[in-house]
Order: structure tokens, then C-alpha cells, then sequence
């Protein structure tokens, strides 16, 4: 392995978050509009009343519009893992690209095959094959999420695999363990259910325009009955599965509950933060305070953790310098060890090289004992294990505050329409449409946390972003950066152009 | 049971169906050749509507079986992939751009407020069909004239020419291999689009189709012929039973000669093409598609088993022999190729469930009534 060139890691990592963040503007409202679709036209299909019939299309125009630019933008996704993480595909690809291949065959068809009677099937197939294919999309829709959040998963938290000095990678030894490991279901749920109540969101917020400019407002009360339900119902669910994502968490990968956390020095009968502003000054093993000021609520962060009040939750230095006490080993400890591993493995695959086959068994046998910590040996200091805490703890306290405001809006928006007078509810309407916005904000600072939460790691104690890149020169992912930022931004501009020209439209046969 | 299949079988296995895959993929390049074809065959707006909706209805399962190709490539053969895509970058880049600007031209093209333009999003399907197909032609050619990339003992690649790929595009081989993909794409595009529409609405349309589809075949061909010629008679890259590569004389030519199958399918899949032809052009038939389709499937089946079996690399190295990736070096291990095997099990129920709907959507032709719904690209 040769020198990491730092500039070229940054310069990946950037690519991948910009393209990343540019498709998740997109991809949730694909996962939820697309069920709320189906909703709509179920109703359509009980009822038979031609205004439902109306109004399903009318979101699915705009499920339309925002389902093509999520394709545009998301076939990079597929292959960036090639372009820009090669040294990455290799090392894990034996299982990570299993998921992708499960995608594209159980779960894109499906999506392509049935989109297109979905669009262009109305006058062409009977009602009950267009209703299916519907949820066809739907389900594909949120199929493909599945397996990639899956492999995501995976590289939070890996598992089912062993290394192969061999080949010097990572293999798949069960499969189910892959699929069914803790966190990928912690993410999957906790994903597609935030996923929902943006989909609910979007349709309260434009409904809320129609009812602010009384237009459209039949159809608009209907749609809102319906994506309140689902985005209430969407809520609550998002509140378990976010419970359940910091428990493993705790147990997978306690740095990253720790950053969000701001947690620095661990604690039995830990509080979680409210509130709080970070002492930005902080740095891992001083002694300086870690918030300028907090209100916790006592023993919520064991209990959360650990299901536990009276547990110990490590804080950011116990698991950077180690806690004898807690039974913690420390980063450098971690280290040293990693880097007796990559000695060993290195001299095994000398030994082999030159044919000294006794030589090659001892260096396997002593990697063996270190090979848990072969990541670690790339590290430079026991500090740079520690994630970038402030960004970490301050996405995820948005991402908190935010979902409990989404929480009164469904509420809010329901409530008032079984009663009949959400119509009079003008004060609701503003912060009914903000509630879209911050509802893409909250899901864009969810994958914050969860990306930036892990790192130095690409895969979590295996692999640090660092080794993971391609071997190329930077500049050539800086001209890439630049180009996908210009036709993103492009792209984007022309489809909130487009959407706004639909929404002003209104569906057909309404006034 | 699979499981008890020799590692060797398994990796056979997956290089068949990531080459149905890629050839699938081929026969799917209609809608990329009738992208290509829109400015020269439809002449008013009601003709573009025609082509554009037509193959609307299509392109996604294009771009959906390109996603497969690259993720079964990833599932399978995951050291081709870390060294192909993260060595020939500018190469896949430039691909990868002409497919994002496809997948939202179809449906922003007649939106009012679009930003761009009808004719930029016109021209965006002109890129994709040409420059895209041409691209991906040339990295194919690159199976046999080799690339320039090592391999560490850590089975870590680098790339080793500074274009980064894109110098693939200017070996007359790959170039070739390109522009006849191209024009293929061409000529199962028109037969595609005769078969799809409603011509009584456009009857100009058709007859325009069924030249461009002659002509297409006929500017294919001195292509074909270079790649044919070249490949029978080049040096090819063989690895023995050691693992050990070395330039062979000859080698595709005694593939072909080694794997008499493999020449039937390439013999019969340029006759289906022709054949395609002739049915579209002189018989006025309007189901020149479905031999021209399989005919393309059977010649790219014919360039994949040619290229990866029979003891040759399919990805080699020209800067360090040793280096080449065989379908044996650079595969996944037997677990994971057994477990991909059990959900490849599926893939015949994904392909009747896409024959079905294609048929119940395709039962009736793109008319009047495509064009003027609300719907409508």
C-alpha cells in the first residue's frame, strides 16, 4: 500500500457526498409519494369516483418528475463504488456487491416494468392491473432501498464474512447474517419510515398552498386527510426505529453515539442532552468542559443505550484512551496491534511469493491473532478515530427537534380535517408547507449522522476512508466534483421549475 | 446443490449470465439507436411525438439492465470492476454523464418551464445514443486489444496511461467496435419503431424508418467487418493451466475454432440482423425487431464467451501481462457465487413478468391517442 494522499481522499469523499445528497433530495419522496400513490388509487378503485381518479394522477405527475431526476442521479451511485472507491470494492465487494446485484434484479425491474403502466397504462390495461402496478412501484421502490441499506448497513456494522489473506479481502459466510443483521434493519426501517413522512409531508405542504389560495380545494382536503394518517402513523413508527437505531448503535458503533451524543468522559446513569451548545474548544483527553450549556433529562442516554438506567455509556476519550474499569481497549492499543497484523500479512504474502511455505504458516498464524485490528494499522493517531463531533451532534439534535415538529403537524392536519374545519385553519398552512422543507432537511441531517458519525471509517473498524479510494490522481476527481455539481444543480433547477408549473396547473378537472 | 458446484463451474456460470446480461443490454440499445435516429427520420412534431413516446415507453428497462450489468459485474467479478472503473475513470465518467442526462430528457423534454429547452434535451438523447453507445463499445473492444492498468499483491490496481481510459476510444479496433455498435443500435431502433407505431398516423414516418434501417445496416458494416477481420487475425492475450499470460497468435481466431458454438451464435446472430433487414426494408414486414434483436443478442453472447473463455483473460493488461483478470482470478468467492446463483434463480420470473407487460402495453401501437394524453413525453 502506498502513501495516502489525503487531498484525493477528501476530494472522494466530497464526490460521494455531494452525489449522495444530491439523490436523497429525491429518493424519499420516490419511497413515500409512491405508496401514498397507491393509496390514492385504491380509493379511486373502491370508490370509483372520478375525482380520486383525478387527483391520482396528479401525484403521480409529480411522482413522475421527481422519479426521473432520482434515476438520473442515481446510477452514479452504482458505479461511483468503482470509479472513485476501487481499493474499497476490491477489499469488500465479495460482499458488498452482492445487495447491488439483488437490487438491480429483484427490485429496479420491478420498478421499470411497472412505472411504465403506472404512466402510460390507464386507457391500456383494466383498473385492477393498473392499481397493481402501482403498488408494484411502490414496492420495487422500496425494495431497492432495502438492499441498499443493507449494504450500508454492512458497513456500519460488518458482519457474515472473514478475511482472506489469499486474496486480501473480505468474504461473504453468511449470507442471512448480512441481510438480517441488527443494523441494517435498525436502518431500513428507520430510513423508509422517515422516507414516508417526507412523501406525507410534500403532499400536506402543496395542499395547504391550494387551500392558501383556494384553489383546488376538495381535492386538497382529501389528500391531506390521507397523507396525515400516513405520515402520523409514519411518525411514530420513525420515533421506534430512531430508539432502536441508537440502541445498536451503542452496542455497533458507541463512537458515533457518543458524537451525536457529545459525550465525552463515559457515565453510568448517563443523561441525554435536550439542549445543548458544545464547548467547541473541546478536544479528545483535555480537561475542558464539554458544553457551554446542556439540560439532559437524567439516566434517558443508559436507559436509551442500554436499555438500562444504571449502565455505562462510553464517552468519546474511554474509547480513545481505554477505561481498564469498563473493560474499553483504547485506539493506540487498537493500533498497535493492527499494525502487527499488516507486518505479518505482509510477510505472508512475501513468504508465499518466494515460495517459503513454513515461513508463510508462521506469518499466517501470528496475523491471525492481530487480524480483528488489521484497520486500525492505518490510523496515524489514536484522536483521528474520533468522528467530527460538533457536525455529528448538531444534524442529529435537528434531525430530533424537527421530527417531534413533523409529529404535531400530522396531528394538527388530522385532527382539524375529522373535524371539518381545517379550511378555517389558515395560521397551520405556512407551517404546513415549511414543514416539506424541513422535513428534506431533517432526512439530509439523518444520513449526516450516520455517515459522518462513522468516521475515519468507510467500513467500521476494517477500513478507513483512507485506503479506500482509487488510485488516481486528484485531479481528476476534482474536474468530476465539479462537473456532477454544475449538472446536478442544473437538473435540480429544471425540475423544481417543472413541478412548480404542475402544482400552479393543479389536476385535471378541479378549479 | 449449488452450493456442491466446483468453484470453477460457478464462476463459468456467472460469466454466462453477466454476458446475457450485457448482450440483453445490446438488444436494448434500440431506444439508444432510435434516440439517435429522431432528427433524421421524423420531420414535424407529430412524427417526434411518435419516436419520442414510443420509445419512452422503453428506456428504462435500458438503463435498469446497464445498472444489473454493472452491478452483477460488481457480485461477480468484483476485481474487474475495482480495476476497470477505478482505473479507466474518464471512460466510465463520460458513460455514466450520457445516461444521467438520458434518464430525465424523456420526461422534462415537453414540460413547460424546463430551463433548458426541447431541442437541449433532444440533443442530451443524440449524446446518449451516440456518445454513449460509442463509449461503451470501445471499453468492450478493450477485452481484446487489452488496457493498461496493474495489479499489486494485494490485488490493488493502478491505472497506467494518462487518459484514464478514454485512450481506449482511439485504438481502431475499439473505435470500430464502437461506431458499429452504434449503427446496430441504429438499425434495431428503426425496426423497433416500425413495429411500435401506429403509422397510419404518420405513414411518411415509416417509409423513412425502413430506409434508415438498410442504410444504418450497410454503414455498419465496413465496421463489422474491420472488428471480424481484426479479431480473427490479431495476436490475442491466452493464460495457461499455471495462471501464467502470454500473447498468443491467433487466439480469437482459435477460440472461435475451439468453441464451434460460439461461432454458430455470431454466424447466426448476423444472419438474424440481416435477416431483420431484409424483412424491414424490402418485405415490409414489421417484425424485422425480434430477429434483429436476437441476432444482436447472439453476436454479443458470441463476443463475451469469446473474450472470457477457453483460457483467456477477458480484461487483460497490456502494461504488465500478469496483471489480467480471468474469469477464474477475479471472481467472488464460492459462497458468495453460490448465493448470487440462488437469487439468479429469480431472474426467469423478472423476465416474464417484463415479456408480459411489454406485451399487454405494446398490444396496441403509439398512435394519436399516446401523443395527446396528458401523459404523454
Amino acid at each position: 500500500m502506498g502513501e495516502i494522499d489525503l487531498g484525493l481522499v477528501s476530494w472522494s469523499r466530497a464526490q460521494f457526498a455531494l452525489t449522495a445528497m444530491y439523490h436523497w433530495v429525491f429518493v424519499p419522496l420516490t419511497l413515500g409519494l409512491s405508496f401514498l400513490c397507491a393509496f390514492f388509487e385504491s380509493i379511486y378503485v373502491k370508490t370509483g369516483k372520478e375525482e380520486w381518479r383525478n387527483l391520482t394522477k396528479f401525484w403521480m405527475t409529480l411522482f413522475g418528475i421527481n422519479f426521473a431526476i432520482g434515476v438520473a442521479t442515481g446510477i452514479i451511485m452504482e458505479f461511483e463504488f468503482g470509479t472513485n472507491w476501487s481499493n474499497y470494492s476490491w477489499m469488500v465487494g465479495d460482499i458488498f456487491g452482492a445487495p447491488l446485484a439483488v437490487e438491480g434484479i429483484v427490485a429496479f425491474f420491478l420498478e421499470a416494468t411497472f412505472f411504465v403502466v403506472m404512466f402510460f397504462g390507464w386507457d391500456r390495461v383494466s383498473k385492477g392491473f393498473h392499481l397493481f402496478s402501482t403498488w408494484m412501484v411502490a414496492i420495487g421502490s422500496n425494495l431497492s432501498a432495502l438492499w441498499i441499506l443493507v449494504a450500508n448497513g454492512w458497513m456500519q456494522f460488518p458482519t457474515g464474512m472473514a478475511f482472506n489473506p489469499d486474496t486480501v479481502r473480505f468474504e461473504m459466510q453468511n449470507f442471512w447474517e448480512v441481510l438480517f443483521s441488527p443494523v441494517a434493519i435498525a436502518k431500513f426501517t428507520h430510513t423508509t419510515s422517515s422516507s414516508f413522512l417526507v412523501g406525507s409531508l410534500f403532499v400536506i405542504a402543496i395542499s395547504s398552498w391550494f387551500l392558501m389560495r383556494g384553489r383546488h380545494i376538495d381535492m386538497a382536503k382529501k389528500s391531506i386527510v390521507v397523507a396525515s394518517v400516513f405520515g402520523l402513523f409514519s411518525f411514530v413508527y420513525v420515533g421506534f426505529t430512531g430508539d432502536e437505531s441508537a440502541y445498536v448503535n451503542a452496542s455497533t458503533q458507541p463512537m458515533k453515539l457518543a458524537a451525536y451524543e457529545g459525550l465525552w468522559e463515559g457515565e453510568r446513569n448517563a443523561g441525554l442532552v435536550a439542549v445543548g451548545a458544545l464547548n467547541p474548544a473541546k478536544k479528545p483527553g483535555d480537561d475542558k468542559d464539554s458544553f457551554l450549556f446542556e439540560i439532559t433529562i437524567p439516566k434517558a442516554l443508559s436507559l436509551m443505550a442500554n436499555r438500562d438506567t444504571d449502565s455505562f455509556v462510553p464517552g468519546i476519550d474511554d474509547l480513545v484512551y481505554g477505561n481498564e474499569a469498563e473493560g474499553i481497549v483504547g485506539v493506540d492499543k487498537k493500533m498497535e496491534r493492527g499494525k502487527q497484523a499488516l507486518h505479518h500479512l505482509t510477510a505472508y504474502k512475501e513468504a508465499k511469493k518466494s515460495g517459503d511455505e513454513a515461513a508463510a504458516q508462521t506469518a499466517l498464524a501470528s496475523f491471525k491473532v492481530d487480524q480483528d485490528y488489521l484497520g486500525f494499522a492505518y490510523l496515524t493517531s489514536p484522536e483521528e478515530a474520533v468522528p467530527p463531533v460538533q457536525t455529528t451532534f448538531y444534524t442529529f439534535h435537528i434531525m430530533v427537534y424537527l421530527a417531534l415538529f413533523f409529529g404535531f403537524i400530522c396531528i394538527a392536519y388530522l385532527v382539524y380535517s375529522l373535524k371539518g374545519t381545517i379550511e378555517q385553519k389558515r395560521w397551520l398552512f405556512p407551517l404546513g408547507i415549511a414543514s416539506f422543507f424541513l422535513a428534506m432537511l431533517a432526512s439530509q441531517a439523518g444520513w449526516a449522522v450516520a455517515e459522518i458519525g462513522r468516521q475515519p471509517w468507510a467500513i467500521q473498524d476494517m477500513m478507513p476512508v483512507g485506503v479506500a479510494t482509487s488510485n488516481i490522481a486528484k485531479g481528476n476527481v476534482i474536474a468530476t466534483f465539479w462537473m456532477f455539481t454544475a449538472l446536478f444543480t442544473l437538473l435540480l433547477f429544471a425540475e423544481v421549475k417543472i413541478m412548480l408549473n404542475v402544482i400552479k396547473k393543479g389536476p385535471e378537472g378541479s378549479k | 446443490m449449488i452450493g456442491n458446484l466446483d468453484i470453477s463451474i460457478l464462476q463459468q456460470l456467472w460469466w454466462i449470465i453477466a454476458s446475457i446480461v450485457g448482450s440483453l443490454f445490446l438488444f436494448l440499445t434500440f431506444v439508444q439507436g432510435g434516440q439517435t435516429l429522431l432528427w433524421q427520420v421524423a420531420k414535424n412534431s407529430t412524427e417526434k411525438a411518435l419516436v419520442i413516446n414510443s420509445l419512452g415507453r422503453k428506456w428504462e428497462l435500458t438503463f435498469t439492465t446497464l445498472v444489473l450489468f454493472g452491478g452483477a459485474l460488481f457480485a461477480a467479478f468484483p476485481k474487474f470492476y475495482a480495476t476497470s472503473f477505478g482505473g479507466a475513470y474518464w471512460v466510465w465518467m463520460l458513460i455514466l454523464f450520457t445516461f444521467i442526462v438520458q434518464a430525465v430528457s424523456y420526461e422534462y423534454r415537453k414540460k413547460p418551464d424546463n430551463v433548458l429547452g426541447e431541442k437541449v434535451y433532444e440533443l442530451f438523447l443524440l449524446i446518449n445514443g451516440s456518445v454513449g453507445i460509442l463509449l461503451i463499445g470501445a471499453a468492450v473492444g478493450t477485452f481484446f486489444t487489452g488496457s493498461n492498468f496493474i495489479v499489486n499483491d494485494f490485488n490493488q490496481s493502478r491505472w497506467t496511461h494518462p487518459l484514464m481510459g478514454v485512450e481506449a476510444a482511439f485504438s481502431l479496433f475499439n473505435l470500430s467496435l464502437g461506431l458499429f455498435l452504434v449503427f446496430n443500435a441504429r438499425v434495431i431502433g428503426a425496426m423497433y419503431l416500425i413495429n411500435n407505431i401506429d403509422h397510419s398516423v404518420a405513414p411518411e414516418l415509416e417509409t423513412r424508418l425502413r430506409k434508415a434501417c438498410l442504410i444504418n445496416l450497410i454503414c455498419a458494416l465496413p465496421f463489422l467487418l474491420y472488428v471480424l477481420g481484426s479479431l480473427l487475425l490479431m495476436d490475442g492475450f491466452g493464460v495457461d493451466e499455471s495462471g501464467v499470460v502470454s500473447i498468443v497468435a491467433g487466439k480469437y481466431l482459435a477460440n472461435l475454432l475451439a468453441m464451434p458454438q460460439v461461432l454458430v451464435l455470431l454466424l447466426a446472430g448476423l444472419v438474424l440482423v440481416v435477416w431483420g433487414v431484409i424483412s424491414t426494408s424490402f418485405l415490409g414486414g414489421y417484425r424485422g425487431i425480434w430477429f434483429g434483436g436476437l441476432g444482436t443478442v447472439l453476436v454479443g453472447l458470441a463476443v463475451f464467451f469469446t473474450a472470457g473463455f477457453n483460457n483467456t483473460p477477458f480484461y487483460p493488461s497490456k502494461a504488465d501481462l500478469q496483471s489480467s483478470l480471468t474469469i477464474y482470478n477475479a471472481s467472488s468467492s464460492h459462497y458468495t457465487l453460490t448465493a448470487m446463483s440462488y437469487v439468479a434463480l429469480v431472474i426467469p420470473f423478472v423476465l416474464a413478468y417484463i415479456v408480459y407487460v411489454w406485451k399487454l402495453m405494446d398490444s396496441k401501437k403509439i398512435g394519436q391517442d399516446d401523443i395527446n394524453d396528458s401523459k404523454a413525453y
